[in-house]
């Protein structure tokens, strides 16, 4: 059994919180957190960023993906010190002020939110994506939402937005959904 | 132009903004002052009794606040309360790896979670029953005492018709068995609680549940304390599927907690507790006799189920009914029988997953009926459309019948996939299937015996012209919020942004039974269209009277009251609803629905099965098998649904589109399966959902038949779309390969050895799936020897972790001599 301080045996002391500075949505934030906790529960339980979500805290749903200069990582494989003097965007970061990101827009219109917990890592791997690739193919898409499980969508409804984002708001977008569908309608009342 | 102004309208969710920007508060996302941390011991047996539980060395750990054991709730609990069987936690016998026996609450969650290994359970290991053919055969052991008979829970008999004659009658026969295996709704947000007990002596609970009538009612049962002083509020669900509409074990500690520190308690399972908690799909094994004419008209069909029920009731009795309920409302059946027996074993308990009960039976039914037009050399599509049940018929088993779309779907897909030009004249390795489905719109009953409606609402509106809906409803994601906020919008005039919603809260909105069985768009809603129209009345007439207008040609719409005849005469809806303030007081309205009575038959087990209205729906799935790798592609699944009238179409699409996906990662590899009563799979790295990469091409069409009863002709589309998936996947293998698959997940070693080619003798197989139930185990010591080893291997992880040794090691199961067969594994 490991001795720490000067605990009594089998009980650890508390782990000694340690000052830690993070650049997060634009702001500069020091934190006192204990070091061998996760970005995501610093976003989560020191900034009240609760909106970064947490589906495993494995590193195997995407859930609590945010952008670390602008490249989506899993926060709850991430350690604040790995990221420090970087900046961190999560979705409270994704509106400009009063402006909402058109991939929010997107998502709202193409119904890519069901249940809502997915969505802000999705809209974090969307943004890194259309970033760097602003015409975004489908294939394109379908690999840079692979590692972000959606249990309520099938997906469909995100690639749309994705791309419905991508062609801001509408112009040019190949709409995946709906080709060959259509409404069909009987009458027995 | 549509009839309607909001209705119809491919609008954003209400409560959509909230998700995108991150401000929806999930139940893990409260944070209040002085809250402290809770995690629960789960036990690491599959069936033990336990002997005794020392907390005292957990109680002096740092930060420990409170523990709570089973003792402190003994009260019998379950959402079924006639077989009401679990208590909160554990009391002296432990019934699946992963039940709850003990609750921490710590001012960290660290603290509450080193503490557990402190907790001391001295356990009695007992043997464990894990499959349905030891559970029916083993009178010896009794996972609870109560059963009649070995280890049956429920056992129903129900016939219909005459049977002998059917057979006798028919031109040709088919007896096939399945097996369904289990799975689970793997919801992305892992269940979480937050109780608050505060010095006023009121508790308040926020948790993310689909049933926060029924949980308030279990609350008040377990903790001993008055429904007066209980306020549950259900925060939005990150995804449900069924997998929250049970009382769960965290619920009850957290409250405890609370009430023994008086000081708020968050309890969140992590990914792994999820899988434990389940109350997923059962695994079924079903026999199908079907007697069809040489045109393929049903004469007769038999159904016998047996469900994997797990440890515990929960929703199980149901579950058993409604693997034979509805297998009569799609096509035509003169005669029918259904036995039905579900069975306990020592494995986390199954409940309700989206299609509840009817999945299974349906796959396997949709397979038999792609068997018989094989047999018969007829086109799947157009056979089923030749057997179809008329719409405003009764069934065979009594229950009603009004719109009926399934021919409109079936057609759809076959118009949107081509698919009778295509089917049969693929090459090999490439097939086409079909299969059709239907579900429910709302249980005809609640799950506890009352004669109050089935769901409550209350519209009010304020001087400025806002209106406020409040519902008890869920919203899991699948759009209820939105639901009420259409109705209401429509109803009185106003658009759905106009509307805030009120829901699942116990205290402040009426009682509607929860986001369950697909009921909530057709009773919610019309329970909130009685509440609105009452309200659209008194604004009508007031306008009517103010702009001297006779009342009948009034109409409210996009923010106006106005003559429909002259639109250009009217007001505005505030200046409408000041009127009416003026005239009849404060506005607001109260709704409710109950399903009509006549709706089923009136024999015993008549409560299950009958609804207000079906859903009806059909798919077509494209499929390659790789006749190398034996791997399954689902290339594209085209679903029609038909809800009725769509109310918010977005909203449809997601629904059939999701429904889809779910169905199709239960064929294409999902199970929850075990090894010794331990999880084989218990992540998402193992328990594969499919990612985007894997998702077939989903498309969706929805069909309106327009229900009379509906609100605004609307049914249910959240479940009943997800069941012609998996046979129409089922069956486009078969078209791609010849080989039946009567057993689900189809996996690829599952191909290659139905493809002889997973060993060397290369016998090929064209039919992979059970022959009838299995022998007993002949070794029952053999699980219980196995889960012993797998039992140590863990703890001396854990031990090699921590540094700290835990609780069982000492009582662990080793062989035990002289117990038959022990000497060979």
């Amino acid at each position: 059994m490991t001795e720490r301080g000067d605990g009594v045996e089998g009980m650890p002391d508390p782990v000694t919180k340690q000052l830690t500075t993070l650049r997060v949505n634009g702001e500069t934030h020091t934190v006192a957190a204990e070091p061998h906790h996760t970005l995501l529960e610093v976003l989560r339980e020191e900034l009240g960023l609760t909106g970064t979500k947490h589906g495993c805290e494995l590193g195997e749903c995407g859930a609590c993906t945010v952008l670390v200069d602008g490249v989506p990582l899993l926060s709850c494989l991430t350690l604040p010190a790995q990221v420090r003097g970087m900046e961190v965007t999560t979705v409270e970061g994704l509106a400009d002020g009063p402006r909402l990101h058109p991939l929010q827009t997107a998502f709202a219109e193409e119904g890519a939110a069901q249940c809502g917990y997915c969505t802000p890592g999705m809209l974090m791997a969307a943004k890194a994506l259309l970033d760097a690739n602003p015409q975004p193919t489908l294939e394109d898409m379908q690999q840079a939402i692979a590692g972000n499980l959606c249990r309520c969508t099938g997906y469909t409804a995100i690639y749309e937005a994705i791309a419905k984002a991508a062609s801001g708001g509408g112009a040019g977008a190949q709409p995946l959904r709906r080709t060959g569908a259509g409404r069909a309608s009987a009458s027995h009342t | 132009m549509s009839e309607f102004s909001v209705v119809g309208r491919r609008l954003p969710k209400v409560n959509s903004w909230a998700h995108l920007t991150g401000t929806a508060k999930y139940a893990d996302d409260i944070a209040l002052p002085r809250m402290l941390y809770a995690r629960l011991l789960r036990s690491p047996h599959a069936h033990a009794r336990v002997r005794s539980i020392d907390t005292s060395a957990a109680e002096r750990h740092p930060g420990v606040v409170a523990v709570v054991t089973g003792r402190d709730m003994p009260e019998k609990m379950g959402i079924m309360p006639s077989t009401q069987d679990e208590t909160a936690l554990a009391v002296d016998r432990v019934r699946y790896v992963g039940e709850a026996v003990a609750g921490i609450a710590a001012t960290s969650e660290d603290a509450a979670f080193e503490a557990l290994s402190l907790i001391t359970v001295d356990y009695e290991p007992l043997e464990p029953i894990l499959t349905i053919e030891e559970a029916l055969e083993r009178e010896d052991v009794k996972i609870h005492d109560e059963a009649a008979r070995a280890n049956v829970f429920k056992e129903v008999h129900l016939s219909f018709g005459d049977l002998d004659a059917g057979f006798a009658s028919a031109d040709h026969l088919r007896d096939d068995w399945y097996f369904f295996e289990g799975n689970t709704h793997a919801a992305i947000e892992s269940h979480s609680a937050v109780a608050s007990y505060d010095g006023d002596g009121k508790l308040t609970l926020w948790t993310s549940t689909q049933v926060p009538h029924y949980l308030h009612r279990e609350l008040e049962k377990v903790l001993g304390i008055p429904r007066t002083r209980i306020r549950v509020i259900a925060t939005p669900n990150g995804g449900a599927f069924g997998g929250k509409s049970d009382p769960f074990a965290h619920e009850f500690a957290a409250c405890l907690l609370s009430m023994r520190t008086k000081r708020p308690v968050k309890l969140t399972l992590d990914r792994e507790e999820v899988f434990y908690a389940h109350r997923g799909r059962h695994p079924v094994k079903m026999r199908l006799r079907a007697g069809v004419k040489k045109d393929g008209e049903f004469t007769a069909a038999h159904l016998q189920t047996w469900l994997d029920g797990g440890a515990y009731a929960s929703y199980g009795i149901a579950t058993t009914y409604y693997t034979g309920a509805l297998l009569t409302v799609t096509y035509r059946i003169p005669a029918y029988k259904f036995d039905g027996v579900r069975v306990y074993t020592n494995k986390p308990p199954c409940g309700p997953k989206r299609g509840h009960g009817t999945t299974q039976p349906r796959w396997a039914f949709e397979c038999t009926v792609d068997k018989i037009a094989s047999d018969l050399g007829l086109d799947p599509l157009e056979y089923r459309r030749y057997i179809l049940q008329p719409p405003n018929s009764r069934t065979v088993n009594g229950l009603r019948i009004t719109t009926m779309g399934l021919g409109e779907c079936l057609d759809a897909v076959g118009r949107a996939t081509g698919f009778s030009r295509t089917h049969r004249k693929l090459a090999r390795g490439k097939g086409i299937g079909i299969a059709g489905s239907a579900y429910i719109s709302g249980a005809g009953l609640p799950i506890y015996w009352n004669a109050m409606p089935h769901s409550g609402a209350v519209v009010k509106i304020d001087r400025g012209g806002g209106v406020t809906v409040y519902c008890g409803t869920s919203e899991i994601g699948q759009g209820s919020d939105q639901m009420l906020a259409t109705v209401t919008a429509e109803a009185l005039g106003v658009l759905p942004e106009d509307v805030h919603v009120v829901s699942g809260d116990t205290s402040l909105a009426p009682v509607d039974l929860g986001s369950y069985s697909s009921r909530v768009t057709f009773m919610a809603g019309n329970a909130t269209m009685e509440a609105a129209c009452k309200l659209r009345d008194q604004l009508l007439s007031v306008a009517a009277e103010a702009l001297a207008v006779p009342v009948e040609r009034m109409t409210a719409a996009l923010r106006r009251v106005y003559d429909s005849a002259e639109p250009a005469k009217g007001m505005s809806f505030v200046e409408a609803a000041n009127l009416a303030e003026a005239r009849y007081g404060t506005l607001s309205a109260a709704g409710s629905y109950t399903p009509p009575k006549g709706i089923g038959g009136d024999y015993k087990g008549a409560g299950v099965g009958p609804t207000p209205a079906y859903s009806y729906q059909a798919a077509v799935a494209e499929v390659t098998v790789d006749l190398d790798t034996g791997v399954l592609t689902v290339d594209r699944v085209v679903t029609a649904h038909d809800c009725g009238r769509a109310l918010s179409p977005v909203n449809v699409e997601g629904q059939i589109e999701g429904s889809a996906y779910m169905g199709y990662g239960e064929i294409s590899g999902e199970e929850q399966v075990f090894r010794g009563g331990l999880h084989k799979k218990p992540s998402l790295l193992e328990y594969k959902i499919p990612t985007s990469l894997d998702t077939p091409k989903l498309e969706a069409i929805i069909v309106e038949t327009v229900d009379a009863e509906g609100p605004f002709g609307g049914k249910e589309a959240g479940e009943g779309p997800l069941n012609p998936v998996i046979p129409a996947i089922a069956n486009a293998v078969f078209d791609a390969i010849g080989v039946r698959f009567d057993e689900t997940p189809i996996t690829a070693d599952k191909v290659l050895d139905a493809l002889g080619k997973r060993d060397n003798r290369g016998v090929p197989k064209d039919r992979i799936g059970p022959s009838g139930l299995a022998e007993p185990k002949r070794d029952p010591g053999g699980a219980k020897r196995r889960l012993g080893f797998s039992t140590e291997a863990r703890e001396q992880r854990i031990s090699r972790v921590t540094g700290v040794e835990t609780a069982t090691g000492a009582t662990g199961p080793g062989p035990e001599p002289g117990e038959p067969g022990s000497g060979s594994r």
